[in-house]
């Protein structure tokens, strides 16, 4: 059975071992390397896609240059940046106390669409009925404790019988859309499920619309990296994600520690969503969060469920959305690009993410190159 | 006697990261011998098997079997030489019966006839003398019967060379030897056995030749008839060294914990503790005894706090007579409950009740310690959670087997784990990393715990020094019960020493320590008396002084109970 | 024929969206990947199919053949997204559920882009009575089970008798419950890896291609088509991870999901707009009572695989 073989053939021609531990520079370096080379993939995509380039491809410098156009090309679109972009990250930070602990929230997307809903009901139902300052406490009040009810129901079964939260969230999301998709049969009585905007409850704005939302995520961030650093809850919640048995074993009551920190998760899924319903949209459709809470996920992950690194990663993400957009508009592609691109950048840093832990090998006389 | 060269290691060099685990070893093995490889834990013997079967890929070097240079790069390359590992902790699926795990990965011609498989798996089972039952669940099956299967999974696929590491750790002495038959068996068959251990008297009872490893490099090959102990010792250690383990007598032994009756079912409603009774004494080492799995885990983790007991009590004895009560850990209103129970005297005999007093007066009373206990104090831990017994004011250490897993997080540093046990204390929201800190640093420099600072996450440290971190931390918390789950499984000579020795140093200061062992040679030296468990129930209690190795084997074996009997009625 | 096996054979039909759904994700779970990327993936089956459809639609070719092309294209399309998930996570180590949803965007994102340049006309019209073998033309419900439906009954059967009676399926469930062991056994853990991961991610792109040229047999069928991938998902745990159990669990889906448009046409029962909404939760709320309950009665053998998620490195140490 034993055969003798070839040396040369059957020696792994790489051969893998775990690092112990990169600089933070160059491991930075290596994820910029990452989403350049994702965007150039991202050019050859759009060669194969898109008909104006195939026709005329020394336009490619143009289509790069567009993605910083579509974000800050004028200062309408620089706030819309902004704005977007803190409510894709306050999303995300919603989503942090839960993944540091290792539950795997997937239903940020229905957490902020119910409290879109907490927020438009109470506006649709009292909205000149009472003072408008009270109306807008009212209405954060109410989505506030809708989120924090959607995120609530799986972290309880998941403290009493360890249900699965990553579907059951996701399911929780398609539950929430038809509630809404139900108030909106309610409420519109010609049956087009199209609210419209309303009238009242409205946040106010210093100087610019969107600056409340910028300013609150701001404050938001910070306060949630004091949180999960600084107190004894984030170190609970730490523990609890490191190793179920050592919260245990130290008297963590873990599944007071799992429904207190998704109470506070769904709550701030829900802030977003009155970010959403008083600050921007004042109505509501089943599309209001229009996937922002899938994209928040992602965006939570590739900053290490680090609040500060999500200023970061939430930019990059709305950056290419604006930019690819912008995109589809100008060589007038289907709206639905900016997935593509958001995808295959993501791909190109989630991979990345292997050569920072490990290095390799080539086959060769002692001789060790790693790849950069 | 002329004997063939069945393969042979050349400057074999494996590095992880910046450490060298084996460092240009050369080995010899001939047909028809067992040979040991003998080493302190974390010497590489393992790491160097692991190169014959094909899991790592050695940095530098060539393998060679019959004289011909091969290249093993997996595990089914290693098959193909002829080569099986039976690993120490054993590598099958827990869902499959023996026979679906033993031919697991072959590519056998046919179809797949299991009923086929049971028959051959029977037959190579009575052909070295194992019993097995090739239908049985992994997950059904005692230690030993797995190990059977992990043997028979290699005699399967006809395996010339068989490398056992750490055979023996998890079997009694009457296994031992069985398996002992068994290799010798082997040997008259042909094969060549490894065997990896770090045990010197199963060296000279089974091996031929041994290979001795330290520190990753090769430093000698002898034939085992040649060599004694004391040698071999000092080729392992690198140095002479006094194997005796150190046992102080017990001071003033007074009974400090009293476990009355437990009984334990496990989430799939199996009985996994039986009646379980005994008392520890403060002032005296308890060793525990027993297969892997017979209830040690669930009973430390049930005096812990950790289960939900089915009946029993577990009563703590606080020493306090004639000793103050203070507010640090009972509330105002516990001393008002216990005024009313007569707790408390003046020094003078005259008991002190509190009746008619305000509070204030109360704890004007007791702040000036004149409050006095009039009997020992006995708190019952049943149903109360680890918080609960802390709050109580019981000092209970454990250190649990799965240090990384359970009694660490390995991803923060010694100061957040350091933390673990005190980070409530204060009122304000926030963490106090200051006391932590100094404390961490304490014990990296009491302990000598090697590590490049406090800020260094406990999971990159080596097996030694985070056993170090853990048992530091539970002593730092001044323990009247220290229990510690195999707190020398892994380490090496010098950090098994060192765990000793803070073992007995809290003897000596008056500590009730009970200390779960494998290695029955250590709790013969160490303990004072040894509790065996089998199945959940206690065999027996032995004095460690005057009991034998095959003594407590056949407690860890046999059915019914002496001691544990009586608890029954 | 009855108002009452109409809506059985209907929920029956729809039901084999989800048998390929779940199905395909069984075979990736069970070599130990929680494949999130189900939703995208189908996605690109079905646009992979139409596309091949949209080239060979108008040409000559004996119907069988386009048939069998039509669901080349859409298996191979659905394939190499698996190649993707694969590499990413098998190889690469990455995340599992990050690379799954990112998968999701990337697929979903691009079926959108891609079906815009498709013509309905060529793919869909004239194709979809082919797939309606051996029933096509007849005017009742029966129009509605094609080669399909047929095919993916046939998969989870066969899928359950290779995991549960062959070497193949012996090794692939060793590959999930315990990589380590597996390796050491001498299977090689990568190639089961890739292979489970992308031959699920093939059927399961048949789920999407089905969908649309059959089962909906419209243009617009996929922009709804995201959803039934997370469901197929949540189908698993239904299924205890048996393929031929999810031939039932998808019908009982299909039957929730066909509920709201039939419900209206039983004779004697009045149903108003609001109600809608509510019976189309029906599938969801289900699913989490489902999740609630196996959760609850919890048995060793009705588990995921135990080392499902983890990414498996042989020199760990």
């Amino acid at each position: 059975m034993s055969k003798e073989r070839n040396r040369e053939v059957r020696e792994p021609l790489i051969h893998l071992t775990r690092r112990s531990s990169m600089k933070p520079l160059q491991a930075w370096g290596i994820r910029i390397l990452a989403v350049l080379l994702g965007l150039l993939i991202c050019g050859i995509a759009a060669f194969l896609l898109v008909d104006k380039l195939q026709k005329n491809p020394e336009r490619i410098g143009e289509f790069y240059y567009t993605f910083i156009r579509g974000s800050f090309g004028t200062p309408r679109k620089a706030w819309k940046f902004f704005k977007d972009l803190a409510i894709l990250l306050s999303i995300a930070l919603a989503l942090t106390p839960a993944f540091r602990m290792r539950f795997w929230n997937t239903g940020a997307e229905g957490q902020t669409l119910m409290g879109v809903l907490g927020a438009i009901s109470v506006a649709f139902y009292w909205g000149g009925k009472i003072p408008e300052w009270l109306l807008l406490v009212l209405m954060f009040a109410s989505s506030l404790l809708c989120g924090a009810v959607w995120g609530v129901i799986p972290a309880l079964f998941k403290a009493k019988w360890n249900t699965n939260e990553t579907l059951f969230t996701l399911m929780m999301n398609y539950v929430a859309s038809y509630i809404v998709a139900y108030f909106l049969v309610i409420w519109v009585p010609s049956g087009s499920s199209n609210l419209g905007k309303l009238k009242y409850g409205k946040l106010p704005s210093f100087g610019h619309d969107y600056l409340v939302i910028i300013l609150v995520t701001l404050l938001l961030t910070a306060a949630l990296h004091i949180y999960l650093n600084y107190s004894k809850h984030g170190y609970e919640i730490n523990v609890v994600g490191e190793s179920v048995r050592t919260a245990r074993y130290v008297g963590i009551g873990v599944g007071k520690v799992i429904v207190r920190t998704m109470i506070l998760s769904g709550a701030l899924c829900g802030l977003a969503g009155y970010m959403i319903a008083a600050g921007l949209d004042q109505t509501i459709t089943t599309e209001s969060v229009g996937g922002q809470g899938f994209t928040a996920i992602m965006v939570c992950w590739l900053a290490k469920f680090n609040p500060i690194g999500m200023i970061l990663t939430s930019g990059l993400v709305t950056l290419l959305d604006h930019g690819a957009a912008q995109i589809s508009q100008d060589f007038s592609v289907a709206a639905d690009f900016p997935d593509v691109v958001v995808g295959i950048i993501l791909f190109f840093i989630i991979g990345s993410e292997f050569f920072i832990n490990y290095q390799l090998h080539f086959r060769g006389h002692g001789k060790e190159e790693s790849v950069k | 006697m002329e004997k063939k060269l069945a393969l042979q290691m050349r400057g074999i060099t494996k590095r992880f990261g910046s450490v060298v685990a084996n460092n240009h070893v050369d080995l010899d093995v001939y047909q028809g011998e067992i040979l040991a490889i003998l080493g302190e834990n974390g010497c590489g013997k393992t790491t160097l098997m692991n190169m014959l079967a094909g899991i790592y890929f050695p940095d530098e070097g060539e393998i060679l079997i019959n004289g011909k240079e091969v290249v093993i790069s997996s595990p089914k390359d290693a098959f193909d030489y002829r080569i099986g590992m039976i690993h120490q902790h054993f590598k099958l699926v827990d869902l499959f019966t023996a026979a679906q795990n033993i031919i697991l990965g072959m590519e056998e011609q046919g179809r797949y006839n299991l009923k086929e498989v049971n028959t051959r798996v029977s037959g190579i089972a009575a052909k070295y003398g194992f019993h097995l039952d090739p239908q049985k669940k992994v997950y059904e099956m005692s230690v030993s019967e797995k190990q059977t299967v992990e043997i028979i999974k290699v005699l399967y696929r006809g395996a010339d060379t068989l490398i056992l590491d750490e055979p023996t750790a998890v079997l009694t002495p009457q296994e031992i030897d069985r398996l002992f038959a068994v290799l010798k068996k082997m040997k008259e068959d042909g094969k060549s056995v490894i065997i990896i251990t770090h045990k010197l008297n199963e060296v000279l009872e089974v091996s031929d030749r041994v290979a001795i490893l330290r520190r990753g490099e090769h430093i000698a090959t002898v034939n085992t008839c040649e060599t004694n102990e004391a040698q071999l010792t000092e080729m392992m250690v690198g140095k002479k060294v006094e194997l005796t383990i150190r046992r102080p007598d017990p001071v003033d032994p007074t009974p400090r914990l009293f476990v009355r009756n437990l009984n334990l079912y496990d989430e799939e409603h199996v009985q996994v503790l039986k009646n379980i009774s005994f008392t520890a004494n403060g002032g005296e080492i308890l060793g525990i005894a027993g297969i892997a799995g017979s209830g040690q885990r669930e009973l430390l983790e049930s005096i812990s706090g950790l289960q939900q007991l089915e009946s029993g009590e577990i009563i703590f004895k606080n020493p306090k007579k004639d000793r103050p009560v203070t507010f640090f850990h009972k509330s105002m209103k516990k001393v008002q409950e216990l005024g009313k129970e007569h707790a408390f005297h003046d020094g003078n005999g005259r008991e002190i009740s509190f009746e008619g007093m305000r509070r204030s007066e109360i704890r004007k009373l007791v702040e000036s310690g004149k409050v006095l206990f009039r009997e020992d104090e006995t708190i019952n831990l049943r149903d109360r959670t680890p918080l609960e017994i802390r709050q109580l004011g019981v000092h209970l250490s454990f250190v649990p087997e799965d240090r990384l897993g359970m009694g660490l997080v390995g991803s923060m540093d010694l100061t957040d784990n350091m933390m673990l046990r005190s980070y409530r204390k204060g009122t304000a929201g926030f963490l106090d990393r200051g006391k932590p800190k100094a404390l961490a640093e304490q014990i990296i420099e009491e302990l000598q715990i090697v590590t490049p600072g406090v800020s260094t996450p406990v999971r990159t440290l080596s097996g030694g020094n985070v056993q170090k971190v853990l048992v530091g931390r539970e002593i730092a918390y001044a323990p009247k019960v220290l229990m510690a789950a195999y707190p020398v499984r892994g380490l090496d000579i010098n950090s098994s020493y060192t765990i000793y020795d803070l073992l007995n140093q809290q003897k000596e200061s008056g500590v009730a320590v009970i200390f779960v062992g494998e290695d029955l040679d250590v709790l013969l030296a160490l303990c004072d008396r040894i509790l065996v468990l089998n199945g959940g129930a206690v065999t027996g209690i032995v004095d460690a002084r005057t009991a034998t190795k095959e003594e407590i084997g056949l407690l860890m074996t046999r059915t019914e109970s002496r001691e544990g009997g009586e608890a029954r009625e | 024929m009855n108002i009452w096996l109409d809506f059985f054979i209907d929920s029956l039909a729809f039901g084999a969206t989800f048998i390929y759904g779940s199905t395909g994700e069984i075979l990736t779970e069970k070599a130990g990947h929680l494949n999130l990327g189900i939703p995208g993936i189908m996605c690109m089956g079905g646009a992979g199919g139409c596309l091949m459809l949209n080239l060979i639609g108008n040409s000559s070719l004996p119907g069988f053949l386009i048939v069998i092309l039509g669901i080349l294209g859409s298996f191979c399309a659905a394939m190499l997204m698996g190649l993707i998930y694969s590499f990413l996570t098998v190889t690469l180590r990455a995340n599992q559920n990050v690379t799954g949803l990112a998968l999701t965007t990337f697929g979903a994102g691009l079926m959108k882009v891609l079906m815009k340049q498709a013509d309905p006309v060529v793919y869909l019209v004239g194709p979809k009575q082919l797939f309606r073998f051996p029933f096509a033309g007849r005017t009742d419900s029966l129009q509605r089970l094609g080669v399909l439906f047929f095919l993916a009954v046939a998969i989870a059967i066969l899928a359950s008798w290779v995991l549960f009676r062959t070497r193949v399926g012996l090794n692939l469930r060793a590959v999930g419950e315990s990589p380590a062991t597996a390796d050491a056994a001498g299977i090689n853990v990568t190639r089961y890896k890739y292979l489970a991961t992308m031959v699920g991610s093939g059927i399961a792109g048949l789920g999407g291609f089905f969908y649309i040229i059959d089962y909906m047999a419209s243009q617009e069928a996929y922009l709804s088509l995201e959803a039934f991938g997370w469901l197929s998902i949540a189908l698993v745990i239904f299924a205890l991870w048996r393929p031929h159990l999810t031939i039932l669990g998808s019908t009982v889906f299909g039957l929730l999901f066909s509920c709201s448009s039939y419900i209206s046409n039983i004779p004697g029962v009045m149903v108003t707009m609001a109600a809608k909404p509510i019976l189309k939760m029906l599938p969801y709320a289900v699913t989490i009572l489902v999740l609630i309950v196996t959760s609850v009665r919890n048995k060793r053998e009705n588990q995921p695989p135990a080392s499902l998620g983890l990414s498996y490195f042989r020199e760990e140490r």
